[in-house]
């Protein structure tokens, strides 16, 4: 009873009180946008260029329910519905398509990803500093080369006439090597290529997780006497888990998203039966074929299955109680 | 005693067994990653004879500059060098530019509309409207054919600008307040207080745009059709994959594989000299930043 008398005081008061708060915050939110002011002035370009190049194209990808004509421009073309859709899923190519992906994908995951992590643990155990740095820095350098160079040297060294393995295998009795345009030489190739130019770098956050492990650990298990191998099996490699777990969930999310220039360069119509992908799919037919709705479409479903996977992989990292990605 | 010298002995046998694996396949990876490069750097100054009558070599038996001064004095070649650094010199220079001042105002815990900025900016991470929509804005804007289609589409890359608005935000409050105390409106503190701070990440992303830039052919491709505005990389494609006749001559040494070596020599040897430069800074600015961001 005494309670309610006393909530039936306070009641008109806390909300005079809300209100002038509300008022007050008011006032102080106009405060601070004035004050921010040239804070949004020194975005502008940047929000500029958020919502024409970023958010442009997403609202342009409204073409791929339409029967887009460039003479009729946005406004004048028809609108189709899934159509467009309809021909992807019902074509051929579109199994071919998303098959070699899955494949890349597939390489990538067991011959890829182990890389970076095994270069790291054998990093972690060199102790000559020297030769440790050296060995870095070399290794990181082929991140810095463009596709186009990585893939040139391929194409000078395997030159199927003047190339110096070619010539030295010729010079040994053994057959050339057709590697630039033998179909079954492309996904080899690709995975090598990926291992050459990324492991190094990727080394880096593998690197900086095994120097973040207590040193305690390490003391412990000499005192116990475990060798160096048992060491790196039984702390090193259990201490960085959470980081493989985290980097291959990341790794899943960009499934689709394969170095499209990498893999442009090293198409050719020999290998595209296997090179080809959604991307450089897009780029044939849309671009140079001029059929923007269809392909718009075809990088739609591409965009939509990779959002989904990134929100499933995002999911799935904070079920296991690590930190998401975001 | 004995039993634990012999543990001594063995421990120690073990781990030298275990140190020889770890520097031979160091090693070897090692040479594997540099045997190219290697080959690339000696090839281009070898004469076009030696490549007939050695087959493999890293050192040639007589040095000669033949291949870099013909493309030196190959107008196409050296129009397309000059193309690779008007895009890559004026692109980074709007990729920081634009980045440090959307980042540094992003950093502001207290700006409005923050959270819907920065939800903006993550969105863009994760979903893209995608090749053939974009080339359609840049060809609706009236850019195809110009370099501003590549400067403009890559002006500000959304992951680079959240790790750097992490770092800014780690810049002490209490410098702000100083700068406010002596008079700097907004702009100058970020130019004298901020940007001062933040040197070795700006380095770092200066170095990662300007690779970008260097590097990148497909955006070249995509928007470029006419000839003579071609990048490097474009020429470079024609030279070695396509193995076509793009540099006009019947000299003999055009038809030398010294010449595609040293081009690729002229390509990469900019970016592996500022490497090791800006090497010191990747550690403190990028993996700070990565962790944090």
């Amino acid at each position: 009873m005494e309670r309610t008398v006393r909530q039936a005081f306070r009641k008109p008061f806390t909300i005079m009180t809300k209100q002038s708060m509300r008022a007050k915050q008011r006032k102080q939110t106009m405060k601070l946008i004035k004050r921010a002011m040239p804070l949004y002035l020194m975005m502008l370009p940047g929000i500029l260029f958020f919502l024409i190049f970023k958010y442009g194209p997403m609202f342009g990808l409204s073409i791929a329910f339409m029967s887009y004509d460039p003479f009729a421009g946005f406004r004048g073309s028809e609108w189709v519905g899934l159509a467009n859709f309809e021909r992807l899923f019902t074509e051929r190519i579109f199994v071919d398509l998303l098959w070699n992906t899955l494949v890349l994908s597939f390489y990538d995951i067991i011959f890829y990803f182990p890389a970076p992590i095994i270069l790291a643990l054998l990093l972690n155990e060199v102790r000559v500093k020297m030769f440790k740095s050296t060995v870095q820095t070399i290794l990181y350098t082929p991140h810095f080369v463009s596709w186009v160079v990585i893939v040139g040297i391929t194409a000078l060294l395997f030159s199927s006439q003047t190339g110096v393995v070619n010539q030295m295998l010729m010079s040994y009795g053994f057959d050339r090597v057709e590697l630039m345009t033998e179909p079954e030489f492309f996904r080899p190739v690709w995975v090598l290529h990926n291992i050459w130019n990324g492991m190094g770098w990727d080394a880096i956050i593998y690197l900086a997780a095994i120097s973040a492990i207590n040193p305690q650990l390490y003391e412990a298990a000499r005192v116990d006497g475990a060798t160096r191998f048992q060491m790196m099996l039984h702390i090193t490699i259990p201490s960085i888990l959470y980081l493989i777990v985290i980097m291959f969930i990341l790794r899943m999310a960009g499934f689709m998203d394969l170095s499209f220039t990498h893999i442009y360069l090293l198409q050719n119509p020999l290998n595209i039966g296997v090179s080809d992908v959604f991307d450089t799919y897009v780029y044939r037919a849309g671009i140079l074929g001029g059929e923007y709705s269809y392909t718009s479409a075809v990088g739609l479903f591409k965009s939509v299955v990779g959002l989904v996977m990134v929100i499933c992989s995002n999911y799935i990292a904070k079920k296991m109680g690590k930190e998401g990605v975001y | 005693m004995a039993v634990k010298r012999s543990i001594r002995k063995k421990l120690f046998n073990e781990d030298t067994l275990f140190s020889i694996f770890i520097y031979t396949v160091l090693c070897l990876i090692t040479a594997t990653v540099m045997l190219p490069i290697l080959y690339i750097y000696g090839g281009s100054f070898a004469a076009h004879s030696e490549f007939l009558t050695r087959r493999f070599f890293l050192i040639p038996r007589e040095w000669t500059f033949d291949a870099f001064t013909y493309l030196f004095s190959n107008e196409r070649f050296l129009n397309s060098l000059w193309n690779s650094i008007v895009i890559t010199g004026v692109g980074t220079f709007i990729n920081i530019s634009l980045t440090t001042l959307m980042a540094y105002s992003l950093s502001k815990r207290w700006l409005p509309g923050r959270a819907y900025l920065n939800f903006m900016v993550l969105f863009t991470i994760l979903f893209a409207g995608g090749m053939i929509p974009t080339y359609l804005i840049v060809n609706s804007l009236g850019l195809i054919n110009s370099y501003w289609a590549i400067w403009l589409t890559s002006a500000i890359s959304p992951f680079y600008l959240i790790v750097m608005r992490g770092l800014f935000s780690n810049i002490p409050k209490e410098l702000e307040e100083a700068g406010r105390i002596d008079g700097c409106g907004e702009f100058r503190l970020f130019w004298n207080v901020a940007l001062p701070l933040a040197k070795p990440a700006l380095a770092t992303f200066t170095i990662f745009y300007l690779v970008g830039h260097w590097n990148s052919y497909f955006e070249a491709v995509l928007y470029l059709h006419d000839h003579s505005k071609m990048p490097l990389q474009v020429l470079l494609r024609q030279m070695i994959i396509q193995n076509e006749e793009t540099l006009e001559t019947v000299d003999e040494i055009a038809f030398s594989p010294a010449v595609p070596m040293a081009a690729i020599v002229i390509t990469i040897t900019p970016l592996i000299v500022i490497f090791p430069f800006f090497q010191k800074y990747f550690n403190k600015g990028f993996l700070l930043g990565s962790v944090k961001g």
